[in-house]
């Protein structure tokens, strides 16, 4: 029989059974998680690169770090992963690792400390987005051969450019860019001096729990359980992660049991599983905030009584409670809740009067017309929506300006914005990662291009500032550097152009079997290695 | 009395008197037989009732489209005050259906101008002139027909911003080729029959004759086209308003509508609904006006 | 009349000559054509206020990281010198790599058109079944209330916007019902499990006999098809009822009559017979539209197919991956358009 032949009498016989039922009532395998989630910012898995959400959770999920958390236990802070212990020297400038002996590489190959050395030089050379993290200690391309050296097959040691918190470098060791590839393998993929990169982009060599499966952009991220990881081979055999847009698309795969986990509802739609059966909601206070921010550049904005005022037309609650419900609280300082040196003061409500007295004191009693730059994001935009209510009733006219995520923050980094409506996440699990960027800009000159910095963007000069920020980090006693931020927060909730809103606290749908999963709370990503069910 | 029965007997002649009067009378006779045509009759009064809501908007509305009340959001129709319920921010659904009438007859009425007029020019020159123009402009014509036509729109809105005027620009861009087309067939057919020859001897130059005598010999069947395309650019417009790309908030566009109460569709059915059935209607109308004039001015598809 | 054409032809080159310039003629066609298609994008692309490199680097990028990806992209050279090495790169079959996905754009196509392909077919054939004899129907009964129920059919598709249609589809036979599959091509668990062969789910399952996994695909194409379907069968249906309209009144169809053939072979022998070229050049037409305009029907059915991602390349300045899908699409729509024309040459004599 032809190809043709067998395919007709195939797709005849295809009919007659589809015909009898459709959808088989279906639940997923045992040992398989299907997680839906938006994907679509995937570009790279290369952990040098990779700098999104998703991103970030495959990648904890198949590289192993030095130091890393215990998606059991993400209070604990940072616990040993591939290096069983390390000592700083007395200068406090130098940490030395001692790698956990034993460990292999999903390709079999040992884990040795010549292969960290390798990953993070790796990363400082490759110098993509995230290096940052790593290169705020000093490192160069030039200077990493003195910097971080294996100084056997066991240990390794990494010397910064001066003394800093030593909690602050390991935890940005925890960060994605810690990632330890096997060099061995990397390197036979070597292309045009890359490094790797290209080739890490689709494929993996790390030695955590999983390994990549497959992945297709946009529509779906595959992991294979890595048997001989250290830490025991992982209950989940498959996860799949599919990208699914919708919260409701979501929330239908749930009910239906398609899929196991629904990373992305909305609150309505959270509340619309309360009554179902087998399912079940759970709650993960993440480290993301949303603010607005007002350009110092615009002459009325500049205005600290505007600012203030601005301040005081938001109406937080009002946003918490209804469409943000569940999903955002009221947070008005630049460290989540959970950091160290975070606080909980709430100096802002909504107060029309007191808003427009100082708008009149400001000399902007008529009010005053403005622009409202907004990414094309249902909340977000709900969120101005709001804010232009509110402001109207003192007399602030804002014209809102929707553009897709590029649009909008080509505009906020060319400082070309009046008030923005954004979102932030910190990079790694340190105070620093919000600090140096809410309150920290040395040279607000355009020509700076410091376009990576919050404080930069909105054109805010504030060199004292900047200068306490630098003295934080080099703070060795943990106390006295909580003590610190604390007071840099309470002074940049008085004065800043920028008014923290909410901090998130992300729901997830959950099948009611599953258990141990992590979204890795406002410090790292999701992990799924404990994961049962 | 007397008076309607005498217009209406002047209107019926079988011997009109003057150009005007035949032409009044040939208006007439198409309307007789259009009213005859009951679905077309409801297409329209369902478009002459959205004309005057659009134009009572501020008298019809039961409530301020913007105003927000963020504790009575999400509210079922029938609740009190809010006759279509409220949506996400607790705004009153029917004012903001109301108010988006506007949006969507300016929406139309501007594309209804802006491409049939262009697509008008380039075929009838194309068509009367030839040559190498005609070969260029058909060029372009076909490069634009060969583009997905929402990409297209969409290229066009990123490009320029979103807002409803450029949705308006971007839509007219992918909705004018079809008329060059046609119109240039028409031209080709018209250019040289016997009568455009006999006006050329007597002298009349090329752009009397493609204003005067070409292009009123293309209108019918233009409208024909641009009542049953009606419908193709509403629903373009509420893609594009759909997708964001439209009419920005906090504007009632009725796509917009929609793809705010998209994401409400499982417990509040009606905020995405509502809108949804209020373009189905309107399209519908155009729909059925359309399909009612092609038998009156269309002779082809109508001799019984 | 046959002599006086060989007479015609004789005076002119030999019918081979003429032929070559004929398809000399049509490639120059489509090739221009693709070349304008390809400078209307990418001349959008650059005026387009959306950062391509900010899609690569990211919010946090530094200016230096920032400026090398800028230089990598060949941003720092001139327009014209930009898309003159884009051409000469598509003609080499080289769509260059999109910054979205980071695969190469010809890679990405590959996986998506199938996709779209298997919906538009199953839509076209859908349509096609359903909507011309219901065409011939309503010219055949004209004015009955047969006619008047499918002219309503028709206008409701032509007036139904796809997306909501959609939304609330799913809704109701997915979320209410259970009677279908959900969002996607497949249940997640049942993906990557039969070898690529077309691309074409329904097909490659087939091939592999796997049923279980056809009846998902079936189960999750039914919905989006019959929706595409629909609008298909709508014009269609008009299309067929105009055509066979013509047809019915023409005289030879009379004298069929008075000879006393039956009313059925002079419908579907005589009649249909005579509007099958035109049916076929609507049909492709029809076609066309629905492998470029399902837009929005893959967005809200999470069908991974070219339309969607064209679109949301677009709106992250992906132009790579634009331009890409926009030419496959263009060329589609050229070909098919091509084809039907010629089909109209060969069978229809009055185009002769």
């Amino acid at each position: 029989m032809n190809v043709f032949n067998r395919l007709l009498t195939s797709a005849a016989f295809g009919v007659a059974v589809g015909l009898t039922s459709f959808a088989a009532v279906a639940d997923t395998p045992p040992n398989m998680l299907v997680i839906a989630n938006r994907i679509d910012d995937v570009t790279t898995l290369d952990p040098a690169q990779s700098f999104e959400f998703a991103g970030g959770d495959a990648s904890r999920n198949i590289y192993s770090r030095l130091v890393n958390f215990d998606p059991a236990d993400l209070s604990a802070g940072y616990k040993p992963d591939l290096a069983e212990s390390w000592d700083v020297s007395e200068d406090g400038k130098t940490i030395t690792f001692h790698m956990r002996p034993g460990v292999k590489f999903a390709s079999g190959n040992p884990v040795t400390a010549a292969d960290a050395e390798f990953s993070l030089r790796r990363a400082v050379t490759l110098n993509k987005t995230p290096s940052f993290i790593l290169t705020q200690f000093g490192f160069t391309a030039e200077n990493v051969g003195d910097t971080i050296k294996a100084t056997d097959d066991m240990t390794l040691q990494i010397t910064t450019d001066k003394r800093y918190a030593t909690s602050f470098v390991l935890n940005c060791m925890t960060a994605t860019i810690g990632g330890i590839v096997d060099m061995k393998t990397v390197m036979e993929h070597e292309a045009d001096g890359d490094l790797g990169n290209e080739w890490l982009r689709t494929n993996t060599a790390g030695s955590g729990p999983y390994v990549l499966g497959s992945w297709k952009p946009n529509e779906s991220l595959t992991l294979t359980a890595n048997p001989d990881y250290y830490g025991g081979a992982p209950a989940m055999e498959r996860v799949v992660v599919r990208h699914i847009q919708e919260s409701a698309t979501q929330r239908l795969l749930l009910e239906k049991g398609d899929i196991d986990i629904a990373r992305n509802l909305n609150p309505d739609d959270v509340a619309g599983l309360g009554g179902v059966d087998d399912v079940k909601i759970a709650n993960e206070l993440r480290g993301r905030l949303m603010y607005i921010s007002l350009n110092q550049k615009n002459e009325a904005l500049s205005n600290p009584k505007v600012v203030e005022a601005i301040k005081y037309l938001i109406d937080y609650d009002g946003m918490a409670n209804s469409f943000l419900k569940g999903q955002y609280t009221v947070h008005q300082a630049f460290l989540p809740r959970t950091y160290l040196g975070e606080i909980a003061d709430k100096p802002y409500s909504l107060n029309i009067e007191k808003a427009k007295a100082l708008l009149a004191e400001a000399g902007y009693g008529d009010g005053f017309e403005i622009g409202l730059f907004v990414r094309e994001a249902q909340e977000r935009i709900e969120i101005a929506t709001s804010l232009q209510n509110t402001f109207a009733q003192a007399g602030i006219t804002a014209t809102m300006t929707v553009g897709t995520g590029k649009q909008i923050l080509g505009v906020y980094r060319s400082r070309e914005h009046d008030i923005y409506v954004g979102a932030w996440g910190p990079d790694y699990p340190d105070p620093n990662t919000n600090a140096g960027t809410f309150a920290f800009n040395p040279d607000n000159s355009d020509e700076a291009g410091a376009t990576g910095l919050l404080a930069w963007r909105n054109a805010w000069h504030i060199p004292e500032m900047s200068n306490a920020t630098l003295a934080a980090v080099e703070e060795g006693d943990r106390n006295t550097r909580g003590k610190m931020y604390e007071a840099l927060q309470r002074e940049h909730q008085m004065v800043s152009p920028f008014a923290v809103m909410f901090q998130k606290n992300e729901q997830n749908g959950l099948g009611s079997e599953v258990e141990g999963f992590s979204m890795g709370g406002a410090i790292t990503g999701a992990g799924y290695w404990k994961v049962t069910k | 009395m007397s008076e309607t029965q005498s217009l209406r007997a002047w209107l019926l002649t079988e011997t009109p008197t003057s150009r005007r009067h035949a032409k009044l009378s040939a208006i007439y006779h198409a309307w007789l037989s259009f009213r005859t045509n009951t679905m077309a009759m409801i297409g329209l009064i369902i478009l002459v009732l959205l004309v005057v809501v659009a134009v009572v908007a501020p008298w019809l509305a039961p409530a301020d489209p913007f105003a927000q009340t963020l504790a009575n959001r999400l509210q079922p129709p029938g609740t009190d005050g809010h006759i279509l319920g409220t949506d996400s921010l607790g705004r009153d659904l029917m004012s903001r259906l109301i108010y988006g009438s506007r949006i969507t007859l300016y929406i139309v009425g501007l594309v209804a101008l802006i491409a049939p007029i262009t697509g008008l020019l380039v075929g009838t020159v194309a068509g009367y002139v030839g040559g190498f123009t005609d070969m260029v402009l058909m060029r372009i014509t076909d490069i634009f027909l060969a583009f997905p036509r929402l990409v297209l729109a969409l290229a066009f809105v990123a490009a320029l911003g979103a807002g409803i005027e450029n949705a308006v620009l971007a839509i007219s861009l992918t909705a004018w080729p079809p008329y060059a087309r046609m119109a240039r067939a028409e031209t080709l057919t018209i250019r040289s029959s016997d009568y455009i020859s006999a006006i050329r001897l007597q002298g009349a130059g090329p752009l009397r004759i493609i204003t005067k005598h070409i292009w009123p010999l293309c209108i019918s069947s233009l409208i024909v086209r641009v009542t049953l395309d009606m419908a193709g650019i509403i629903l373009a417009a509420a893609g594009l308003g759909f997708l964001g790309l439209g009419a920005q908030p906090p504007s009632p566009e009725w796509g917009a509508m929609i793809s705010e109460g998209r994401r409400f569709i499982l417990d509040h059915w009606w905020v995405a609904t509502v809108p949804g059935l209020a373009i189905f209607t309107v399209s519908l109308a155009f729909n059925l006006l359309g399909d009612g004039l092609r038998d009156v001015l269309d002779p082809k598809d109508s001799e019984k | 009349m046959a002599m006086a054409t060989q007479t015609e032809k004789g005076r002119q080159m030999s019918p081979f000559f003429q032929q070559i310039i004929g398809i000399a003629k049509v490639l120059l066609s489509i090739a221009a054509t693709m070349l304008g298609l390809l400078f209307v994008t990418f001349f959008i692309g650059r005026v387009m206020p959306i950062d391509p490199v900010l899609s690569i680097v990211g919010e946090r990028a530094t200016k230096e990281v920032y400026d090398a990806a800028y230089i990598k992209l060949g941003l720092d050279k001139p327009l014209i010198v930009q898309f003159f090495k884009y051409v000469v790169d598509v003609v080499q079959g080289d769509f260059g790599q999109s910054l979205r996905t980071g695969f190469p754009v010809s890679d990405d196509i590959k996986r998506l058109f199938p996709a779209t392909l298997e919906l538009a077919t199953l839509g076209t054939l859908i349509g096609v079944f359903v909507g011309v004899p219901l065409g011939v129907i309503a010219a055949v009964k004209r004015g009955s209330w047969i006619d008047q129920v499918a002219r309503v059919v028709a206008l409701i598709g032509y007036s139904m916007p796809v997306f909501w249609l959609g939304m609330i589809g799913l809704l109701v036979f997915y979320g209410q019902l259970g009677w279908i599959g959900g969002p996607g091509r497949l249940d997640i668990f049942y993906e990557d499990i039969i070898p690529t062969v077309t691309g074409m789910i329904l097909i490659d399952s087939a091939l592999a006999q796997d049923w279980g996994i056809f009846r998902n695909a079936i189960s999750h194409i039914i919905l989006p098809a019959c929706l595409l379907g629909y609008y298909s069968l709508a014009y269609l249906s008009r299309m067929t009822r105009s055509f066979m309209l013509e047809q019915m009144s023409a005289e030879y169809v009379i004298t069929a009559r008075v000879k006393g053939l039956s009313e059925w072979a002079v419908i579907w022998k005589h009649a249909f017979g005579n509007i099958r070229v035109q049916l076929i050049t609507v049909i492709a037409l029809s076609y066309a539209g629905l492998l470029e305009g399902s837009v929005l029907t893959e967005i809200i059915f999470a069908w991974p197919g070219i339309g969607s991602y064209i679109t949301t390349s677009l709106l992250s300045a992906d132009m790579n991956a634009v331009m890409g899908g926009t030419v496959v699409v263009g060329l589609v729509f050229v070909l098919l358009n091509i084809f039907s024309d010629l089909l109209y040459k060969v069978f229809d004599p009055r185009a002769k």
